[in-house]
């Protein structure tokens, strides 16, 4: 009943949001917007309100002014609304964070029942068939029977995504995806999340790393002093900067502009450029 | 001695007594008063006499007009024993349970505030002649004066006395003869006031403890029925033979004299039976009585028999000590889960409310809590001691629990609250499936700690009649007059107790670091 509309309307839409903590502004009228399908790639630099936009479109935190849409469902400013009123949020949108935190007692194959069984109350049996069979998508299911603790970075943020899609949410939220993970597990992810765009699923990403945005980004966004200053192609937006803010991020990690990539790649880490310049093709087939 | 009206005032100061008393024993079973001690041997002008106060009167109470003064006539006969021997009389405080063990050690020259002449004393102590001559008498309330005339009507009855008294023992053998429930107590008070408030059916106690308490508690009466015999003597160490015979020639010379007629009518405890008495210990030949007393000393009994003997009593002792344990325990972690919810999730003045429960619980003695439960509350609601004790330390330890959880609940990360709630658990499932699970394993190992503590302190409820694992052992010690081997087999029994838990504990911890398959 809902398709007919949703195709034609945003699976997000951030529009002029506005937060300040302690006395600071930390967003000035964020305006972003991610169709179905994009894999959209919210870059700035560290501390500059990435993180913050996530976890305001999950209702972690509230917000003072603006509204957010997440595939037809609205957040408004102000106190952050009642848990009953956010039921249906909750299953429209999933977050990954940085660091994971999966749920330390349980294993990895409970973690992704947990929500399941609980939020959705799906019978067990089938909560479990399904938790094998993400797991098995995501390559871990030989981890299933492993303790958080037990499981390497990469090994855990799949876990991790398994357990946000576990309630299949439209939207799946992923904060600094490559930050746990070694340069060589960076291409695996990329087309993990192909894959899941391939599948239907919108990807909303925070991160600084541009090299991944570059690769595997359909869109970038450069959040700068709390407003979106420039968005569009990857190739575009992080060959060609146009906006100051975006120059300063770039420079920031170490890119003199204009250069061709592969040369930065392979001077500043090569072994990073070589293995992402195997994937790419693939990408852009 | 039928003195004065119910004295409400007295009675509420002397249940403190009880309890400063009670608070001072139990730490120190085997009476040990170091700075006593270490004055002994220095003042041979001073007769260092030890009683205890808290007995009251007619024995030793603090004077009412002057409480740093002593009167009673146990007081006026150390002073007049004192001036025989031209000597200063110093009073020693002693709780009257380790008045034995702490005149063996040298704390004092004589003890002498009510102690009963026993077979177990005269084997382990030297014991002047009798002094006092008192009968154990029946006291049952008013409307049951003609329900219980003997021992033999209160078949399946709860039956109160001082413990390790005579009455004691001898409501012990009632206990295998007719079936009564004999119940002790550390002081010889509230067998009474718990009798008129019918959680006793009888008190068998000496009679001049019973005047006291008919004209301190109402509606009772004591039946003219006599149920034994017992003397008061002074104990000296076992090293103070010439001591002993000459406070002997001075009680007897105030027995011919009428100085000790004069002491007894004074404090209205002289009647013909007394007066029969100490004619009869006056006599020429009253030695006869004492030496033949003394001259059936305890059979000896090696450690083994003495092991053989006593373990029954202790194992099923130390049952009540588990089973009260691991009942209040539950009460603990049950209340104290409820408490720490509530003072993490709650509104303000549930946190409030929660706050002043955990800070006063803490903050006061769980003796004294003990004592309100059981006796302070006995005018609203009439617990069993069973019931009080249980309500009185699993209460106690909630606070502390409480505490555990609350700390435990704080440290559960606020990323995995925040996972939990993005994927759409509610908060009370959060709390239920995330945030408790990771805090109980945060929380095992102090709860281990206090559980074995638990174990330990629930040695306290036996000042409210429970008779559990270290209240045995010390009957046991005094029926023998040794702590060795009661105090080696209770330890090794607690140490039974605690260390397969600690292990457990440990074991616990382990699993549930590995995955739960």
């Amino acid at each position: 009943m809902e398709d007919a509309a949703s195709v034609s309307t945003p699976v997000l839409g951030v529009s002029d949001l506005w937060l300040s903590r302690g006395g600071q502004q930390v967003l000035r009228g964020v305006n972003l917007q991610v169709d179905r399908g994009e894999r959209v790639a919210l870059m700035g630099l560290s501390g500059g309100g990435k993180t913050t936009v996530l976890r305001t479109i999950v209702a972690l935190d509230a917000f003072d002014a603006g509204k957010i849409l997440v595939d037809g469902v609205e957040l408004r400013p102000g106190p952050l609304p009642r848990e009953a009123r956010l039921r249906d949020l909750r299953r429209k949108v999933g977050i990954v964070f940085q660091l994971h935190h999966l749920f330390s007692h349980l294993t990895a194959l409970q973690n992704v029942v947990l929500a399941q069984v609980h939020a959705l109350h799906v019978p067990h049996d089938l909560a479990e068939a399904r938790a094998r069979g993400l797991l098995g998508s995501l390559d871990v299911l030989e981890r299933a029977h492993a303790l958080p603790a037990e499981l390497s970075g990469g090994e855990a943020q799949r876990v991790a995504i398994a357990r946000a899609l576990a309630t299949d949410p439209p939207l799946l939220l992923m904060d600094e995806p490559t930050a746990s993970l070694d340069p060589a597990r960076r291409g695996e992810l990329g087309e993990t999340l192909e894959g899941l765009t391939r599948a239907g699923r919108t990807l909303l990403l925070a991160t600084h790393d541009d090299d991944f945005a570059l690769d595997f980004a359909t869109r970038v966004a450069i959040l700068a002093d709390g407003v979106v200053v420039e968005e569009g192609e990857p190739e575009r937006v992080l060959r060609r900067p146009s906006h100051p803010a975006t120059r300063a991020l770039l420079q920031s990690q170490g890119k003199s502009l204009g250069s061709p990539r592969q040369e930065l790649a392979g001077g500043r880490k090569s072994s990073a450029g070589g293995r992402l310049a195997v994937v790419r093709p693939r990408h852009e087939d | 001695m039928t003195e004065g009206s119910p004295q409400p005032a007295r009675r509420l100061v002397r249940s403190t007594r009880a309890l400063v008393a009670a608070a001072v024993v139990l730490p120190f079973l085997s009476g040990a008063f170091a700075p006593a001690h270490l004055q002994a041997q220095t003042d041979s002008k001073q007769l260092r006499w030890g009683g205890d106060a808290e007995g009251g009167a007619p024995f030793v109470e603090a004077d009412p007009s002057d409480p740093s003064r002593l009167r009673g006539f146990d007081v006026e006969v150390a002073e007049l024993i004192a001036a025989g021997l031209g000597r200063t009389p110093r009073f020693v405080q002693v709780a009257w349970n380790s008045i034995d063990a702490s005149v063996a050690r040298g704390d004092f020259d004589i003890g002498m505030s009510g102690v009963e002449d026993t077979p177990a004393r005269r084997a382990m102590l030297l014991t002047t002649i009798p002094y006092f001559e008192f009968r154990e008498v029946l006291t049952v309330r008013l409307g049951d004066r003609d329900r219980f005339a003997t021992l033999e009507s209160l078949r399946g009855r709860r039956v109160g006395t001082l413990g390790n008294t005579q009455a004691y023992d001898m409501l012990l053998a009632a206990r295998r003869d007719h079936g009564i429930v004999p119940v002790s107590y550390d002081d010889d008070v509230h067998p009474y006031t718990d009798l008129a408030d019918g959680r006793l059916d009888a008190v068998v106690l000496d009679h001049i403890i019973a005047a006291r308490a008919l004209g301190r508690t109402p509606g009772l009466v004591t039946l003219p029925v006599e149920v034994g015999r017992g003397r008061y003597v002074g104990v000296l160490a076992r090293n103070q033979a010439a001591l002993r015979e000459e406070v002997n020639a001075i009680l007897k010379a105030a027995m011919r004299d009428g100085r000790l007629e004069r002491i007894y009518r004074k404090w209205s405890i002289w009647d013909d039976e007394q007066a029969r008495f100490l004619a009869g210990m006056a006599a020429p030949a009253p030695a006869a009585q004492t030496d033949e007393a003394a001259a059936q000393p305890l059979p000896a009994r090696s450690p083994v028999e003495a092991t053989v003997r006593y373990l029954p009593s202790l194992l099923s002792a130390s049952a009540v000590t588990i089973v009260l344990s691991c009942l209040a325990m539950a009460l603990a972690v049950t209340v104290g889960v409820g408490v720490a919810s509530g003072r993490v999730y709650g509104g303000r003045l549930l946190r409030l409310v929660l706050t002043l429960y955990v800070e006063a619980t803490r903050g006061t003695p769980v003796l004294l809590q003990l004592f309100v439960l059981y006796y302070g509350l006995s005018a609203v609601v009439r617990l069993p001691a069973f019931v009080a004790a249980l309500l009185g330390l699993g209460l106690n330890y909630a606070a502390y629990e409480s505490e555990i959880y609350r700390g435990a609940l704080q440290a559960v990360p606020v990323g995995q609250l925040e996972a939990a709630r993005t994927l759409g658990l509610t908060e009370r499932q959060v709390l239920r499936l995330v945030r408790g699970p990771q805090a109980f394993r945060l929380a095992l190992a102090p709860m281990t700690n206090d559980f074995v503590a638990l174990l330990k302190d629930s040695s306290l409820v036996s000042v409210i009649t429970v008779i559990e694992l270290t209240k045995q052992t010390s009957i046991f010690a005094s029926n023998i007059g040794s702590w060795i081997v009661p105090g080696t087999l209770c330890a090794a029994i607690y140490l039974a107790m605690s260390l397969p838990l600690a292990h457990l504990a440990r074991r616990l911890e382990r699993r549930w670091k590995t995955p739960l398959r």
